[in-house]
């Protein structure tokens, strides 16, 4: 296809590099995005990070890309809905736009506080957007007394990160046994916690907060064990929901999870079937990943974001059959109190975890997770440079440990992970 | 002007940090702080650390379009 009309619904990453991809692929027919938020597509990682700092200002942000695309823009509009049949998106200033081909790349928002009437207090943030980032910079530049962070994954590990460095004191609350559990582990979250400690971070493990108490602004927490942590400044860190509601009643598979997509990035209706027409990437959409064994992923990760954009933008053009299953191997990347943590490979399901090169004494490390005697994952601290040679061994499965006799790990010696169960999570 | 690096990619090599020091920055042995929105005024200096890094993970943007547009 080189001509007619494709819908881009969602204007941030995964968006704006899908479109590009379809213009860089020969697409000459007419390309509008969609974005609910006032703003051009903009970068997310530092969100957390130097805009929290205020190294960085929230509107220089805007991603390189914006400018060049030739491309109709419709900022501040949500899609409201999808006419599947008749191939129109819905948009909640009543505009309809037909379309041959529609991109779905609405991403996933920040899972709010459960209680709406806490959640509503004065002081409590979310931080997924570049508004939720400038509204809780400005709430630190008043020197709160205490900020209390609800859950020590990436986000909430990096914003305490970034608050501690201005020097503000910083509680982490999280019911796991060490921060990152999730994605990580207990073990290589168990040496994280301790660089929290060290920068003065009240790291609360295995503990869960109940209520958010305040008259207007938000005063203090209260723990399921009975006590109480005051606090001026909540950040509400508890993970992200899919933004997959306004497609109610379009009769494809999606959820809170994300929209189900086959590896071509078509979506699939409510039988499993995939639509020809419409297709989804980025944090939305939740694939059959060949690597691990064809189970659903939906990954919240920058690089995702960009490949299946341009996957799904190929396959848009020439077809499914064309382009193969998408299969990009997972990495992300954190930074977070002096450490650069890099990962490749899915660890979810892993049964163990060994150093491989470096130690964490030497704050310095390689860890490989392995299932079933196979190797999945590789996660690096402060030792980039090491990853790229485990982008193999996890591609083919090899042998877990994959490397033995080793100069600084002659014998690595594998350990349960810690990684929660998915029910518990 | 608007940069992105792709952190997936970046090796910290640190030839950015050379070419253009007041837009890159390396904190400890490798995080990368870099400036995305530097002034036009350094377009030879970004341009430098674009062509500098081994792993091509700098992206820029020069254009005033997407000014015009915000």
């Amino acid at each position: 296809m080189r001509d007619g009309t494709i819908v881009v619904a969602g204007a941030s990453l995964a968006g704006l590099r899908g479109a590009e991809a379809l213009r860089a692929h020969g697409f000459a027919g007419r390309l509008i995005l969609v974005g609910d938020e006032p703003h051009l597509a903009y970068d997310r990682p530092p969100l957390s990070k130097h805009v929290l700092t205020g190294e960085v200002a929230p509107g220089a942000t805007t991603l390189p890309g914006v400018g060049a695309l030739e491309a109709e823009w419709r900022l501040g509009v949500k899609a409201l809905g999808l006419d599947r049949a008749g191939r129109t998106l819905l948009l909640a200033d009543g505009e309809r736009l037909a379309f041959d081909r529609l991109l779905i790349a609405t991403g996933a928002r920040a899972r709010p506080w459960p209680a709406p009437e806490e959640a509503r207090l004065s002081g409590v943030h979310t931080l997924r957007s570049r508004d939720d980032a400038a509204s809780l910079a400005a709430g630190l530049a008043a020197r709160p007394r205490r900020v209390l962070i609800l859950g020590a994954g990436f986000i909430g590990c990096e914003a305490a990160s970034s608050i501690r460095a201005l020097g503000l004191p910083v509680t982490v609350v999280d019911p796991e046994p060490a921060p990152l559990a999730q994605a990580l582990g207990s073990v290589i979250g168990g040496f994280v916690a301790g660089r929290m400690e060290a920068a003065g971070v009240d790291v609360r493990l295995g503990a869960r907060v109940t209520h958010l108490e305040g008259d207007r602004a938000v005063r203090r927490a209260r723990l399921a064990d009975g006590g109480t942590i005051e606090a001026d400044l909540v950040v509400v860190a508890l993970g992200a929901v899919r933004n997959t509601g306004w497609l109610a009643g379009a009769g494809l598979r999606a959820d809170e999870g994300g929209l189900s997509s086959d590896g071509a990035c078509r979506a699939l209706d409510e039988a499993g079937r995939p639509d020809e027409a419409i297709f989804a990437a980025g944090d939305v959409a939740r694939f059959p990943h060949p690597l691990y064994g064809h189970r659903p992923v939906a990954l919240e990760h920058w690089g995702n974001a960009v490949a299946q954009g341009a996957h799904a933008a190929r396959a848009m053009l020439h077809g499914a059959d064309a382009v193969g299953a998408y299969a990009e191997l997972p990495a992300f990347w954190s930074s977070q109190f002096g450490l650069n943590i890099k990962s490749l490979g899915l660890t979810e399901g892993a049964d163990a975890v060994a150093i491989v090169q470096g130690s964490p004494r030497a704050g310095r490390f390689l860890a490989v997770y392995g299932r079933a005697g196979r190797t999945i994952a590789a996660v690096s601290v402060n030792a980039g440079r090491w990853l790229p040679a485990y982008e193999g061994p996890i591609r083919d499965g090899a042998p877990f440990p994959p490397i033995t006799g080793g100069a600084d790990q002659p014998d690595p010696e594998p350990v349960p992970p810690g990684l929660p169960s998915r029910e518990a999570a | 002007m608007r940069v992105v690096v792709d952190l997936n990619r970046c090796q910290a090599y640190a030839q950015c940090c050379y070419a253009a020091p007041e837009r890159f920055v390396l904190q400890g042995d490798e995080i990368l702080v870099y400036d995305p929105a530097p002034p036009a005024s350094d377009r030879a200096a970004i341009d430098r650390a674009v062509q500098a890094c081994p792993v091509r993970a700098i992206r820029v943007e020069h254009d005033a379009l997407a000014e015009r547009a915000a």
